[in-house]
């Protein structure tokens, strides 16, 4: 049988297993397009508050020297009322609409704005490591992650994520009080929280003087979270940190993920990434003798 | 080590010339950015104020290089107002470049929306016969007449200053100005830079005549890279695809002329 790139993620079905990851490129329609034409499964939206932010001022991203992308953007968004009216022509464009914030019942208001949209799944941010009140410290705070899941999940009967990431709270933690609330999937993992200084001018050159580390340097710290979420718990995973080629998503899917996310492979190699990974992964399969991304997912656990 | 384009490159300002009250060029020395095509941009950091994305202005010094900066929102004063001797970062150079036709140019600039136009005369054949539109309010605001003057002085060319209230040059919008222009005479290539509305209007005008034109887009930037997202313009980014886009690109272009976004991304009509 021919290769076949769709995959599921529990129940959110794709045709393509790599999507654009929260943040990245995120705030219009036409651009969703795009980057769905030019090979992604799905999109992720920008995470959405309940009121629109402006974010940090710049400087907000930098390449890291040695590797990488540094970034305090500050979850810059119009809103989730505003985003919602924005992709209400959609029909085409899977979307998965990210959400941020730290009180169960605004999560309860944003996901009912999008009621009359198309939406695939709802990815609830609990790990961006530089924005107080928000993300990582939700992330954090077991109780708090139970309440927002719980209300999510009773506000609506599309699939919801929670995407974790490296914070105080060891993570196996976080998804193990997501997934008893009930959660549909795991994205794994955020940036890292992390910083550079100028040595010239002596200053943090982010504005925000802390923001969180992404790209190829953070990619074997995500596969292992992939591995011992997968390892450890039944739920279907999203892998994302630092995927840049066919190779990094293979490894991904043997570690235990169905299906991956692009963010600073875009800053490196633009929106091409999405074809020359599902390219790649097509001749894996053809080579390997696989017909379904499914039979490779969690092999490398086997030994 | 070869140079990180994407990671702050921290350079010396040497020299800040006035042009007006309100618009300074400052000169450093980098040998990266004296080389860019015309229409390429840099994000320039003004350390413990802000990054903002800047046209990369020419020097007629070699391996030098200048940005000419309005004083206006937060990171531009800042920019505006290093003094010689300071600091600054860079990263890039970021952006396309313009297409340069050869035969009658006419090349449009409003504001410090000058700058690639002066570094696109400096690639100019010497045959071509070149006319530069400058627009300004007033007098007071016109800059960079002489230079481009000089910058032409072997081609055949035409340097016209255009102010609303006439208190220079030819009395008017610039807009109309080049409406005449394109009327009365033949062009091979229109490039321009400077407020929406002015270029909306300018490609409008060429490109339903069929001729070949170009403008540099403005939107809030962030990454410069594609990865962010701020700059886009329809399904266009500024920074990727961009900042040059043609007459027949544009004319497809749903929000080109009307609509940008603002910092949080929320749509805003220019």
């Amino acid at each position: 049988m021919e290769p076949n790139l769709a995959t599921s993620i529990g129940k959110i079905q794709l045709g393509q297993p790599a999507m654009l990851a929260s943040g990245i490129l995120g705030i219009s329609l036409d651009v969703f397009n795009r980057i769905y034409r030019s090979g992604a499964g799905a999109v992720v939206t920008k995470s959405l508050s309940s009121e629109p932010w402006e974010g940090y001022p710049n400087p907000t991203i930098f390449s890291v020297n040695g590797g990488g992308w540094m970034n305090a953007v500050g979850l810059s968004n119009p809103g989730a009322s505003n985003f919602a009216k924005m992709i209400e022509p959609n029909n085409d464009v899977p979307i998965i609409v990210s959400l941020v914030g730290s009180i169960p019942e605004d999560f309860a208001t944003m996901v009912n704005e999008f009621k009359n949209c198309n939406v695939t799944a709802f990815e609830l941010n609990l790990s961006c490591p530089h924005v107080a009140k928000v993300g990582l410290e939700v992330g954090d705070d077991p109780e708090l992650v139970k309440k927002i899941v719980t209300t999510v999940k009773n506000s609506t009967d599309i699939p919801v994520i929670a995407k974790v990431g490296l914070g105080t709270t060891h993570y196996l933690n976080t998804v193990k009080t997501a997934i008893d609330s009930g959660i549909d999937a795991i994205t794994a993992i955020n940036t890292v929280r992390a910083m550079a200084i100028d040595v010239e001018t002596q200053r943090p050159i982010l504005s925000n003087k802390f923001g969180g580390l992404s790209g190829t340097p953070i990619k074997p710290i995500a596969l292992r979270c992939v591995y011992e979420i997968s390892s450890k718990y039944d739920v279907p995973i999203i892998g994302c940190g630092g995927i840049s080629t066919w190779e990094d998503a293979v490894e991904f899917f043997l570690a235990g993920a169905s299906a991956i996310q692009l963010g600073s492979a875009i800053g490196d190699n633009w929106i091409n990434v999405f074809d020359d990974i599902n390219k790649g992964i097509l001749q894996y399969m053809k080579k390997k003798n696989y017909s379904t991304i499914t039979e490779m997912v969690g092999l490398a656990k086997k030994s | 080590m070869q140079r990180n384009l994407n990671h702050t490159t921290i350079v010396t300002i040497e020299k800040v010339v006035d042009e007006t009250p309100t618009v300074r060029t400052l000169y450093f020395s980098d040998n990266i950015l004296s080389n860019v095509l015309p229409g390429q941009f840099a994000m320039v950091w003004i350390p413990g104020i802000n990054e903002l994305p800047m046209s990369v202005m020419i020097s007629k010094e070699s391996g030098k290089a200048a940005f000419t900066v309005r004083k206006h929102g937060l990171a531009s004063t800042g920019l505006f107002n290093v003094k010689s001797g300071e600091k600054i970062g860079i990263r890039g150079p970021y952006g396309n470049a313009f297409d340069i036709k050869q035969g009658n140019l006419l090349l449009v600039g409003g504001g410090t929306g000058l700058v690639p136009m002066m570094r696109l005369l400096t690639h100019v054949k010497s045959t071509d016969n070149v006319t530069v539109l400058i627009g300004a309010k007033t007098k007071d605001e016109v800059f960079f007449e002489d230079l481009a003057n000089d910058l032409l002085q072997h081609n055949s060319h035409d340097v016209i200053i255009c102010t609303d209230d006439g208190s220079y040059g030819e009395k008017g919008f610039v807009t109309d100005f080049v409406e005449k222009l394109i009327n009365e005479s033949h062009f091979d290539g229109v490039y321009t830079c400077g407020p929406e509305k002015m270029m909306y209007k300018i490609v409008q005008a060429a490109h339903s005549k069929g001729i070949f034109v170009q403008a540099s887009l403005e939107r809030m930037m962030k990454c410069g890279v594609g990865i962010c997202g701020s700059c886009c313009v329809g399904e266009d980014l500024a920074c990727k695809d961009g900042t040059i886009f043609d007459g027949n690109h544009l004319s497809t272009n749903k929000e080109f002329g009307y609509i940008h976004r603002n910092k949080a991304g929320i749509l805003e009509d220019y």
